[in-house]
């Protein structure tokens, strides 16, 4: 923590997706941050290198690395509204490095990187946030989060103090909705067959709105289910948490808003 | 002999396995049941955990030592009256096994299950040298029967329904009466057993794989659940052990941390029904057993994966698990990966033993959503080995040109933070204005790949962080 | 170059080894003399009598039967009441072990035969070396005593388990065993009657073995 301030200053990486697709994400993890007491800064950034990283471009993902890593210097903490993205800095970051100087370097970053929710929770002891959804929500475990980073229990804590909010277990939440970076593209048909199953148990949960804690699973879950015509909303869990549910839902045109 | 890869049509293949109704309705059954019953088996086992975790330790230790290891069960087998044979090559390994066979009169050969000979092409092999190789295990023996190969390295046939297996039954099994009923798994059951009893019966020469290879004892240990591999290796003559380098272990304590692990991963049983330790020939006095000891060591490609980065594969006790809670091999079965090996840990051993300019589709064809390595009960980072494969194939350019140039065009951008904030704008901007009726595109030009499946959200507008610069410059105000 | 040699020297090429490592070979000589144990489950351990529940737990949770007998005497009239109540011959194939031979078989009404199994015996006795109370399992000897082809040829298994020989673990029976003698052809662990899921995930009992297990543990 900064010896000038009390409060912790937190380094928001939105992710490319949140910063090109979703800024609303990015101001509703935003606003929770500073609810919870932290000074949130934006500086300049593009993307954690995983694409690279996954796609067997190590050159790049370095380079993506390092230039993360000094985006953030100044920051005492980094959080990211994704559990993917998080996964890339605090487990993967380190493994790209041989030098003993940069992979020190990456392992102190990695060290004071957090996905949003476990962050609010596990760092900062938030036990409840100040916000209203009228309904049942069901909660897709996105799986870097779930397995990078043992993200299951902190979003269901939180989403647990909305007020009007029940949230209904959807079966297989922790299966892989067959997002995969580049492989949905690339193995399109594959990819299909998998969100076709997430978004089945979606639909049984019989919750009108999904939430999950990563951008990408939730692009992938929100374009095959407007594809299926099926009248379920799709949201970033940081939006309701926020209390942010003002922008139409993902993939939705505006009169579909609640 | 080998079997002839079909790795490089994975996508063709995996198509053709998703509008495949019959395999679709088999795949229902590894989704459902494995799972359940894994997860089950370790619940009720505090102990779980700790026993993964030194069986990775373990099995490192023996990869580390495998030379010295490989010399004491070597010595032991022979002081146990058996004989050890090594073979570099898939080729060698059948031309040992079919000149034992031979040196026998061998006419009849059972054979229980065995991955390693399905890798090698063994069966090819010993019916080429104008002898009948007679698979036992129930699910090997449906598949031999189609012509198949397993499509799972413990299930062979979960991609079969039992109406299939009917078919094929009174197709081959045409001197029993026509008129049986045949509508329910047990009947399938009851027949193959009766015609197998004869077959273990007739056999010359019995042909065993072995989950474990015993240094200390000179032991094979094979795990099974029908007692297949017991009729194979107890009534013939001859008992012939094939398995593969990596399979030995020091000591039966050691053998026993793995048996731990290996049931509750594969079909979530605490322990097989038939765990059973053979050490050379029957004795003097036995009345029954073996007369004759053989064990066929096979390379086939392992000892160039040590000291390598995918050296955690050789991990690999064959449980399963991983594929079982594979969200790809349950869309597309074990067929689809083209060769003897399916889903996550195929994905892995398919390119270190066949190449990954044939299995290079392979490790790409996954999500890493990682489930597979929270199973493993040797704790091999199968993602992480996937993304070592897909290195390499960036590396020796064997990454598809669009992937290439995509990434290096993205790649220019995303480390250049100035150029990338104006293209993004420009092109988000353009693309909300484009999306802004329905908030979404259900086709894109340059997204094909995604919009033929799903609808592609559009962007809510400018991007984040322009957003963000612009609200601080009005709060500043 | 043999193909033995081979493939030795393919391994220390790619461990970068020559093999003649003495920190190498005492880290080997050594875990093959200290053999040690991983992780014990604490399920089997306890007390005698403890183990016997557990026992009687596991073996039953995989489909096989179990009986407590007073003393080993109650043993063929045990095999003639199963017999009796499936219905089945009394007839019953056994090795030499003496444990078996001494007792009273034709009082119980038994018609027995000595050897190996050829496919034709429905019922066949053996006694086991051990049991193990942490999975229900059965660890049996090959030999005249017990000869091999009957766990697994004939319809119904009978095992006769002495209660002094119930293990916590199977550490502890292969321990016994390695003081025992040399190891026998054949050592079977066996754990329940054979099954197949091979179609259709669908569990069914008595694949290419038993049908039935059915365990006599026996206190005297």
């Amino acid at each position: 923590m900064s010896p000038a301030s009390a409060r912790p200053r937190v380094g928001l990486f939105a992710t490319c997706l949140v910063d090109l697709f979703r800024p609303s994400v990015g101001f509703a993890a935003a606003k929770l941050l500073e609810d919870a007491g932290c000074e949130v800064l934006v500086p300049p950034q593009t993307c954690c290198g995983q694409p690279a990283f996954n796609s067997g471009d190590r050159v790049t993902a370095r380079d993506l690395a390092l230039q993360v890593m000094d985006a953030f210097s100044g920051c005492d903490y980094i959080v990211a509204p994704s559990g993917s993205c998080t996964g890339q800095m605090v487990k993967h970051f380190p493994e790209l490095f041989d030098e003993p100087q940069l992979a020190m370097r990456a392992r102190a970053f990695a060290g004071k990187t957090f996905e949003l929710v476990s962050f609010l929770t596990d760092v900062l002891k938030v036990t409840s946030v100040e916000a209203t959804y009228e309904g049942r929500v069901t909660y897709h475990d996105s799986c870097s989060g779930l397995r990078e980073l043992g993200i299951q229990s902190q979003p269901r804590a939180l989403l647990a103090t909305v007020k009007g909010l029940e949230l209904v277990e959807m079966k297989e939440s922790d299966v892989c909705c067959g997002f995969g970076g580049t492989f949905a593209a690339k193995y399109g048909e594959i990819s299909d067959a998998i969100v076709t199953k997430k978004t089945a148990h979606v639909s049984e949960s019989g919750a009108p709105l999904l939430l999950a804690g990563d951008l990408g699973c939730l692009m992938n879950m929100a374009g095959k289910i407007t594809r299926q015509s099926k009248q379920i909303e799709v949201r970033h869990v940081a939006e309701v948490l926020a209390g942010m549910c003002d922008e139409p839902p993902i993939a939705a045109r505006k009169e579909m808003r609640r | 002999m080998t079997l002839h890869p079909t790795t490089p049509g994975f996508k063709d293949n995996a198509h053709q396995a998703l509008r495949d109704p019959e395999l679709q309705k088999a795949l229902g059954h590894v989704q459902q049941g494995f799972i359940y019953k894994r997860q089950s088996a370790v619940e009720r086992l505090p102990e779980f955990e700790n026993l993964r975790e030194a069986a990775r330790d373990l099995k490192d230790h023996v990869l580390k030592h495998l030379d010295l290891y490989l010399e004491t069960y070597e010595r032991n087998v022979i002081a146990s009256g058996g004989q050890v044979h090594f073979a570099r090559t898939s080729a060698e390994a059948c031309e040992t096994i079919v000149n034992i066979c031979k040196s026998h009169g061998a006419k009849s050969v059972t054979k229980g299950k065995s991955m390693v000979s399905e890798e090698i092409g063994l069966n090819g092999a010993i019916e080429a040298a104008g002898m009948q190789a007679v698979e036992t295990d129930l699910g090997e023996y449906i598949i031999q029967l189609r012509g198949e190969t397993p499509s799972h390295i413990i299930a062979p046939a979960v991609h079969l329904t039992k109406e299939q297996v009917e078919v094929d039954f009174r197709r081959v099994h045409t001197h029993l009466e026509p008129a049986r009923d045949l509508s329910e798994p047990v009947q399938l059951l009851t027949e193959a057993r009766g015609v197998l009893r004869q077959k273990f019966l007739d056999a010359d020469v019995g042909i065993t794989g072995a989950n474990f290879l015993v240094a200390e004892t000179g032991s094979s240990i094979i795990v099974t659940n029908e007692g297949n591999g017991d009729l194979t290796q107890s009534l013939p003559r001859v008992h012939i052990v094939i398995a593969s380098i990596e399979k030995i272990v020091p000591t039966l304590e050691d053998a026993i941390l793995l048996l731990r692990v290996l049931a509750r991963s594969a079909t979530g049983q605490d322990m097989s029904v038939y765990t059973t330790l053979s050490t050379g020939p029957r004795r003097a006095e036995d009345p029954d057993g073996p007369e004759h000891y053989h064990v066929v060591l096979v390379d086939n490609g392992r000892s160039a994966m040590l000291g390598t980065e995918f050296e955690d594969m050789l991990r690999c006790i064959r449980c399963g698990a991983c594929m079982n809670h594979c969200p790809v091999y349950h869309a597309i079965g074990g067929h689809a990966y083209g060769w003897v090996y399916p889903g996550p840990m195929g994905a892995v051993l398919t390119p270190s033993l066949i190449g990954v300019e044939k299995g290079g589709h392979l490790p790409n064809a996954s999500t890493f959503c990682g489930r597979c390595e929270s199973v493993c009960p040797v704790k091999i980072p199968l993602p992480k080995l996937m993304r070592h494969w897909r290195e390499r194939e960036f590396e020796r350019h064997l990454t598809p040109a669009v992937q290439r140039y995509g990434l290096k065009i993205w790649g220019f951008f995303a480390k250049n933070p100035g150029l990338y904030s104006l293209a993004t704008r420009a092109a988000m901007t353009t693309l909300a204005w484009l999306g802004r009726d329905k908030g979404r595109f259900t086709s894109l030009p340059l997204a094909k790949g995604w919009t033929d499946y799903r609808d592609l959200p559009s962007p809510q507008g400018d991007t984040f962080q322009a957003q963000w610069r612009k609200r601080q410059k009005e709060a500043r105000r | 170059m043999s193909a033995r040699d081979d493939v030795f020297a393919n391994i220390r090429r790619s461990l970068g080894v020559s093999g003649k490592e003495a920190t190498r070979r005492a880290g080997v000589t050594q875990r093959l003399e200290t053999t040690p144990r991983g992780p014990i489950p604490a399920r089997g351990q306890g007390s005698p009598a403890a183990r016997l529940a557990t026992f009687i737990t596991e073996a039953t949770r995989v489909s096989a039967s179990v009986v407590v007998l007073n003393n080993k005497d109650a043993v063929p009239d045990e095999v003639a009441r199963f017999l009796r109540a499936a219905n089945l011959p009394l007839s019953l194939k056994m090795g030499q072990d003496t444990r078996l031979a001494v007792l009273n078989w034709k009082s119980a009404g038994l018609d027995t035969s000595n050897g190996p199994s050829d496919g034709s015996d429905l019922n066949a006795l053996s006694h086991a070396f051990g049991g193990v109370a942490e999975t229900g399992s059965l660890v049996l000897l090959s030999g005249p005593d017990n000869p091999v082809t009957l766990n697994f040829l004939p319809d119904n298994h009978f095992v006769v388990l002495s209660a002094a020989d119930l293990a916590a673990d199977l550490e502890s029976v292969v321990t016994k065993l390695k003081q025992h003698s040399a190891l026998p052809r054949t050592v079977n662990i066996i754990t329940g009657p054979s099954r197949s899921a091979d179609i259709e995930q669908t569990l069914l009992l008595g694949a290419h073995g038993p049908r039935q297990l059915h365990i006599m543990v026996t206190l005297k």
